[in-house]
């Protein structure tokens, strides 16, 4: 997965990539372990400037799910932090680049979410709601999404 | 002939966070048992 040019690129451009190995580093492995209660192989977690975990994948994911998930924590991450306008920029991303992944669904839900905090607008959730009946309308995402239908 | 790029992962959590404070990025933690 890491080798994947894509990957690399990604990473490389929105992340600074700490590994903890588990026989490598094993005192660091346990000590991180503990602190963001890690239990298992492959453990990746988005840990924002402060410190703070925003999102977690635990086990392997093929490359698109895997770069969808990431872009996911990225708009979770700006989301959490108030930036409502970056957050959509992100799950915007994900629909675009990565529509086929389990993020999509999620962010469709969210980009909603994050248009109604940005502008105070009712309408931004409702028209999310008509959005899945498009598309990813067998998903949790859409069922969430359902009450918001006017 | 394409060069190949590679990750360069830290292994100083604490060290790359500060960088990270500093920067206004993201760490991105691998919990790994993969073959180094």
């Amino acid at each position: 997965m890491y080798v994947d040019p894509d990957v690399v690129e990604f990473i490389s451009t929105n992340f600074l990539p700490v590994r903890a190995h588990v026989r490598e580093q094993a005192e660091e492995f346990k000590r991180l372990g503990s602190r963001f209660e890690a239990q298992w192989t492959p453990t990746i977690l988005l840990v924002d400037p402060e410190g703070t975990e925003k999102h977690r994948l635990e086990g392997f994911l093929p490359k698109e799910d895997f770069l969808g998930q990431l872009t996911l924590g990225l708009g979770h991450s700006a989301f959490a932090h108030g930036d409502f306008a970056g957050a959509r920029r992100w799950y915007d991303d994900v629909l675009e680049r990565y529509p086929d992944t389990e993020a999509a669904p999620e962010a469709q839900y969210w980009t909603g979410v994050s248009e109604y905090k940005e502008t105070g607008d009712a309408a931004a959730l409702a028209a999310t709601a008509r959005r899945f009946t498009d598309r990813y309308s067998d998903t949790s995402w859409a069922k969430k999404s359902a009450v918001w239908k006017s | 002939m394409q060069q190949t790029r590679e990750l360069q992962w830290e292994h100083d959590f604490d060290s790359t966070l500060e960088r990270a404070r500093r920067e206004g990025r993201h760490v991105l933690l691998d919990f790994s048992a993969a073959p180094m």
